[in-house]
C-alpha cells in the first residue's frame, strides 16, 4: 500500500513538471506551428545561469529567480534572432534549426561550465511526510499550479490573451484587425521559455544534477506528454503530463528503472498510432 | 553505365590515394567513408523522401553492435557486415512502418525518442552488450602480409563499403523508386493520385536508409575495433542531420560534403585550439565542445541563409555560369 502511495505521489510530482514542459511546447506550437526541440537545452542553460547566481550570492532563491529571468530572456533571443527568420516552405526547417540550437547551447554550456555533473540541491526536503508528500513535492505542485493558473487567466481573461489566441488561430485576419501578430509570437516564445526554465529548475534537483544534457530525456517525456494530450490543447498537455508521469513512475517502480526508457517509446508510439491528434484535441478535417 | 565507370574511376583514385597518405590520414579517410554510408542513406530518406529521422545514430549503433557480436563469434568480416546491415534493416523496417503514419514534428519526436533511449539498452542487457564499457573485438590482419599498414587495410574496407553504398543509392535515386520518393516528398496526395502507394514508399525509403546507417555503423566499429554506447549518443544523430543539411539535402554529392565535414571540422577546431595558448582546463573543455558549437552555428546559419547547403551553392553557381 505504502508503495502504491509513494509511486502515485512521485509520479504526480514528476508529472506536474512534465505537464509544465508540455504546456510550454503547446504554447509555441499553437502560436507558431513549431515544436521547440531546443526547449530542454534552453531550460538547462537557464538552470546553469541560476546556478551561477546562487554560487555568487549564496542565495538559492535569487538564483531561482535569475534562472526564470534567464529563461524569459533566452526565449526572447531565440525568437528574435533565429526562429523569426526560418523559412516556412518545409515544416522540417524549424525542427532542424532547433536541433542546431540544441548543439550550440549544449556546446557553449560544456565550454563554460564543463561536462561533469554539478550538484543541484533541492530547495526543500525530499523525504516523504504526511500522505507520502514531501515538502519538495508540495513546492512542485504549488509552483506548477500557480503557473498553469496564471497562464489560464492570461489567456482567457485578459486582452493580451485574446490577442494571443487570435493571432494563433487566424494570423492574417488578426493582422488586418490591428493585432501585432509578430509581437504576440514573441510573447508566446518568451512565456514558453519561462515555463520551460521553471520546469528545468524543478526537475533537475530530482535527477543526477546539472549537466549540459540533463534535460534530454525529460524533453522526450514532455514531448510524449504533449502528444498524449494533443499538441493543440493546453488542458490536454497538463493532463497528459500527469498521466505520463504516473505511468512512468509505476513502470519504473514495478518493472525496474531500466525499463522506463522503453516505456516512453512504447507509450509515444501507441498514442501516435492509435490517436495521432492526441486524446483531447478536437478532430480536424484532413488538411490538404 | 556512366555511373559504374565513375564509381570504378573514383575507386581506383581513392585506393591509389591510400597508398600515398600517412596512416593517420588514411584513418580519417576511412572515417569519412564510414560516415558517408550513413549520411548517404539519411539523405535518401530526408532529402529525397521528405522524412526527418533523428534516430539514425541509434541505427548506426545497431549495425555496430551486430558487427561486434558477429566478429566475436565468427571472425568473418564480410559475414559480420552483412549481418549488421540485415539486423539494422529489420530495426529500420519496424521504425519505418510506424514512421510512415507520422508527419513532420511527430516523426521527429518519435525518432528523437529512439535516439535518446537506445544507448540505454546497452546497459539494460549488460551481460551481452557490455554496458557502458561496450565491446571490443578482433579483426584479422590484412591478407597482404604483415608490413601492409593496418590503417590502409581499414581504409580499403571503409572505401569499398562507401563506394558500394553510393553506387546502389545512385542507381536507386535514378530508378522509378527514386521518382516515387521525390513525388511523395513534394505532394503526398498528388503522388497517391498517380498510383504511388505512399506508405509503402516511405517504409522502403526508411529501410534503405537504415541499411546505409547499419553499414556505416558497422564500418565505424571495424575502424575503432570496439563499440560503446557513448559513441552513439543523441549528438551523433544530430551530427548526421547537420551533415546532410549543410552538405545539401537530397543530393548524394551533398552527403559526401557532409561526411567530409563531420571529420574535417573537429580536426580543424583541434588545430586552432592547439595554436592558441590556453589553460589546460579550458583546452580540455574546448576539445569536445568546440566542434559541437561550430556544428550548431553552421547548421543554424546554413538553414537561415543557404537552405540548399554546400551542394546547393555549387549547383546554383554552375547554372549561373552556364546561363551567362
Amino acid at each position: 500500500m505504502d508503495r502504491i502511495v509513494f509511486l502515485t505521489v512521485d509520479g504526480l510530482s514528476r508529472g506536474a513538471v512534465y505537464a509544465a514542459m508540455a504546456l510550454a511546447l503547446v504554447l509555441i506550437w499553437r502560436g507558431a506551428r513549431i515544436v521547440n526541440f531546443a526547449q530542454g537545452a534552453m531550460a538547462v542553460a537557464a538552470a546553469y545561469a541560476g546556478h551561477s547566481v546562487t554560487a555568487a550570492t549564496g542565495s538559492f532563491w535569487l538564483g531561482f529567480l535569475a534562472a526564470l529571468a534567464a529563461g524569459l530572456a533566452l526565449g526572447w533571443l531565440v525568437e528574435r534572432l533565429v526562429m523569426r527568420h526560418v523559412g516556412h516552405d518545409r515544416p522540417l526547417n524549424a525542427v532542424i534549426v532547433a536541433l542546431g540550437l540544441v548543439l550550440l547551447i549544449t556546446a557553449v554550456l560544456g565550454i563554460v561550465y564543463g561536462n561533469e555533473f554539478r550538484p543541484a540541491p533541492p530547495a526543500f526536503d525530499r523525504t516523504a511526510g504526511f500522505a507520502g508528500l514531501s515538502p519538495y513535492d508540495i513546492f512542485v505542485f504549488l509552483s506548477v499550479a500557480v503557473t498553469v493558473g496564471a497562464l489560464a487567466v492570461l489567456f482567457t481573461r485578459t486582452k493580451a490573451g485574446l490577442r494571443l489566441r487570435a493571432s494563433a488561430f487566424a494570423p492574417e485576419v488578426s493582422r488586418l484587425l490591428g493585432v501585432n501578430v509578430g509581437g504576440m509570437l514573441l510573447l508566446g516564445w518568451v512565456l514558453a521559455a519561462g515555463v520551460g526554465a521553471l520546469a528545468g529548475m524543478l526537475i533537475i534537483p530530482t535527477e543526477f544534477g546539472l549537466h549540459p544534457n540533463a534535460m534530454d530525456r525529460s524533453f522526450v517525456v514532455a514531448f510524449t506528454a504533449a502528444v498524449v494530450g494533443g499538441l493543440d490543447s493546453p488542458l490536454g498537455a497538463v493532463i497528459g503530463g500527469l498521466a505520463v508521469g504516473l505511468v512512468l513512475s509505476f513502470v519504473g517502480g514495478y518493472l525496474g528503472d531500466q525499463v522506463t526508457p522503453l516505456a516512453i517509446i512504447v507509450l509515444l508510439l501507441a498514442v501516435l498510432l492509435i490517436r495521432p491528434d492526441g486524446l483531447f484535441a478536437a478532430r480536424a478535417a484532413r488538411r490538404i | 553505365m556512366k555511373r559504374y565507370l565513375w564509381t570504378i574511376g573514383f575507386g581506383v583514385a581513392l585506393f591509389g590515394l591510400t597508398c600515398l597518405l600517412p596512416s593517420f590520414q588514411n584513418y580519417q579517410l576511412a572515417t569519412v567513408a564510414a560516415y558517408l554510408c550513413a549520411t548517404a542513406g539519411l539523405t535518401v530518406l530526408t532529402g529525397q523522401c521528405g522524412q526527418l529521422s533523428l534516430g539514425h545514430g541509434a541505427l548506426m549503433a545497431t549495425g555496430a553492435y551486430t558487427v561486434a557480436l558477429m566478429q566475436s563469434a565468427f571472425e568473418n568480416l564480410p559475414l559480420s557486415l552483412v549481418a549488421g546491415v540485415l539486423v539494422t534493416v529489420l530495426a529500420g523496417a519496424v521504425i519505418g512502418v510506424a514512421a510512415a503514419r507520422l508527419r513532420g514534428p511527430y516523426l521527429a519526436g518519435v525518432t528523437l525518442a529512439v535516439a535518446v533511449v537506445v544507448p540505454g539498452i546497452a546497459t539494460m542487457f549488460h551481460d551481452v552488450l557490455g554496458g557502458d564499457q561496450g565491446l571490443t573485438f578482433y579483426l584479422a590482419p590484412p591478407p597482404f602480409g604483415y608490413d601492409f599498414p593496418f590503417e590502409r587495410w581499414q581504409a580499403w574496407i571503409a572505401l569499398t563499403a562507401a563506394l558500394l553504398t553510393m553506387l546502389l543509392l545512385g542507381n536507386l535515386a535514378a530508378s522509378r523508386y527514386g521518382r516515387a520518393f521525390r513525388a511523395v516528398r513534394d505532394d503526398e496526395i498528388a503522388a497517391q493520385l498517380s498510383g504511388i502507394h505512399v506508405a509503402r514508399t516511405q517504409v522502403l525509403a526508411f529501410v534503405v536508409s537504415a541499411a546505409g546507417a547499419g553499414l556505416g555503423g558497422g564500418v565505424l566499429a571495424v575502424l575503432a575495433l570496439s563499440v560503446s554506447p557513448g559513441a552513439f549518443s543523441l549528438t551523433l544523430s544530430l551530427f548526421l542531420v547537420m551533415a546532410i543539411v549543410v552538405g545539401g539535402l537530397g543530393s548524394l554529392a551533398g552527403a559526401v560534403w557532409g561526411a567530409f565535414l563531420l571529420v574535417a571540422l573537429p580536426d580543424l577546431t583541434a588545430r586552432v585550439t592547439e595554436v592558441v595558448p590556453l589553460s589546460p582546463a579550458l583546452a580540455q573543455r574546448l576539445e569536445g565542445n568546440l566542434p559541437l558549437a561550430v556544428f550548431g552555428i553552421t547548421l543554424v546559419v546554413v538553414m537561415l541563409a543557404a537552405p540548399g547547403g554546400i551542394q546547393g551553392l555549387i549547383s546554383s553557381a554552375l547554372t549561373a555560369k552556364r546561363g551567362r
